[in-house]
């Protein structure tokens, strides 16, 4: 199975549900308190998600690392590396 | 002692690695990288080549090649040059097919990527037989140096889509520092299509496809040393694209 036939399957089988119990299509008298819930779910449900995106983003862009001394370190690595190969003969 | 021994594993008998460096207009930095590279593996203790597979570059990047061969050894650099520049995908293929090495480490010649992680890379790969190991910049104690704000929003912002896509099992998925055993590269390389960042999302993918086991190691990218690095519109149009193939094909 493909990821998006598992999206669409894990959205088949959500609206599916949402659809018997906000809707009874079936008439198996879903109370009434479980319908009034379940309406807006799928709205609710997509808000959530973008912000949990937003949020998740935000924190991982605020915590990205600043590699400040790996970049010192290469520098410094990099005139050891010219003077050495100078001397081992390499002409730049 | 070495206060590296936590680290370090005994190298073991007939363990051989290959670095595959594929370059183009890398004049300046080739020299420095196969120093870096010689430096931690000469420190290490395991036995290594490193193969230059320059795509024709006009700056005389093969030129210098020759040289720090004739410094290093012919059994130490190897060169697989090619006539024009021709795809990462088959720059592997290339490099590999006269690789002596069982183990082979895919990196960038640009400096960005850190030979002084390799002993790392290995490590992880004995400590779990791993099949192949990634360089992760976004787990542990990696990260990037170099990136403004924008830069590092679109790459999270990139990965996170990436993550609730494809739920690939691996946190950095465009980085191109990995430690492959060289049947399970040979295999993966085969078998994928992409271009550019999506060739390497490509590879674990496919790896996962394939039920190989992948390890990550943190990793600092120093972003371009000797210049500037863009990322355009047009790269992050192609790159939405192929996250969309893998999406519907994968």
């Amino acid at each position: 199975m493909t990821k998006l036939m598992e999206w669409l399957f894990g959205v088949s089988v959500v609206l599916a549900a949402w659809v018997l119990i906000a809707f009874d299509p079936l008439d198996l008298s879903v109370p009434h308190t479980y319908r009034e819930v379940a309406f807006p779910m799928p709205l609710y449900l997509l808000v959530s998600f973008g912000c949990y995106s937003l949020a998740t983003v935000g924190y991982r862009v605020a915590t990205f690392n600043d590699c400040q001394e790996a970049a010192e370190e290469l520098q410094a690595q990099i005139k050891e590396a010219k003077q050495d190969l100078r001397r081992k003969g390499l002409k730049i | 002692m070495s206060a590296r021994k936590t680290l370090q594993a005994k190298p073991e008998e007939g363990d051989k690695y290959s670095v595959l460096l594929p370059t183009y207009n890398e004049r300046e930095n080739l020299p420095l990288i196969v120093w870096l590279l010689v430096k931690y593996f000469e420190e290490s203790g395991y036995n290594y080549e490193i193969i230059v597979i320059d795509d024709g570059s006009p700056d005389g990047t093969l030129e210098v090649a020759v040289q720090l061969q004739n410094i290093y050894g012919g059994d130490k650099i190897l060169l697989r040059p090619r006539p024009t520049k021709l795809g990462l995908g088959t720059a592997y293929i290339h490099g590999m097919k006269h690789a002596t090495g069982n183990f082979i480490f895919i990196m960038d010649a640009d400096l960005s990527h850190h030979p002084k992680f390799i002993p790392e890379f290995i490590a992880k790969q004995k400590e779990g037989d791993y099949d192949l190991v990634s360089g992760t910049r976004y787990r542990g104690n990696g990260g990037v140096y170099g990136w403004d704000l924008r830069r590092k929003l679109i790459s999270r912002g990139a990965n996170f889509l990436t993550q609730v896509l494809l739920r690939p099992g691996a946190s950095d998925l465009t980085g191109s520092f990995r430690l492959y055993k060289k049947k399970v590269l040979e295999s993966l390389v085969e078998r994928c299509v992409s271009k550019g960042y999506v060739f390497q999302m490509e590879m674990i993918v496919r790896a996962r496809q394939l039920n190989y086991t992948v390890g990550e190691v943190p990793i600092s990218f120093v972003d371009r040393v000797y210049g500037e690095s863009k990322l355009g519109g047009n790269e992050i149009v192609s790159f939405v694209k192929g996250l969309l193939t893998l999406f519907v094909t994968t």
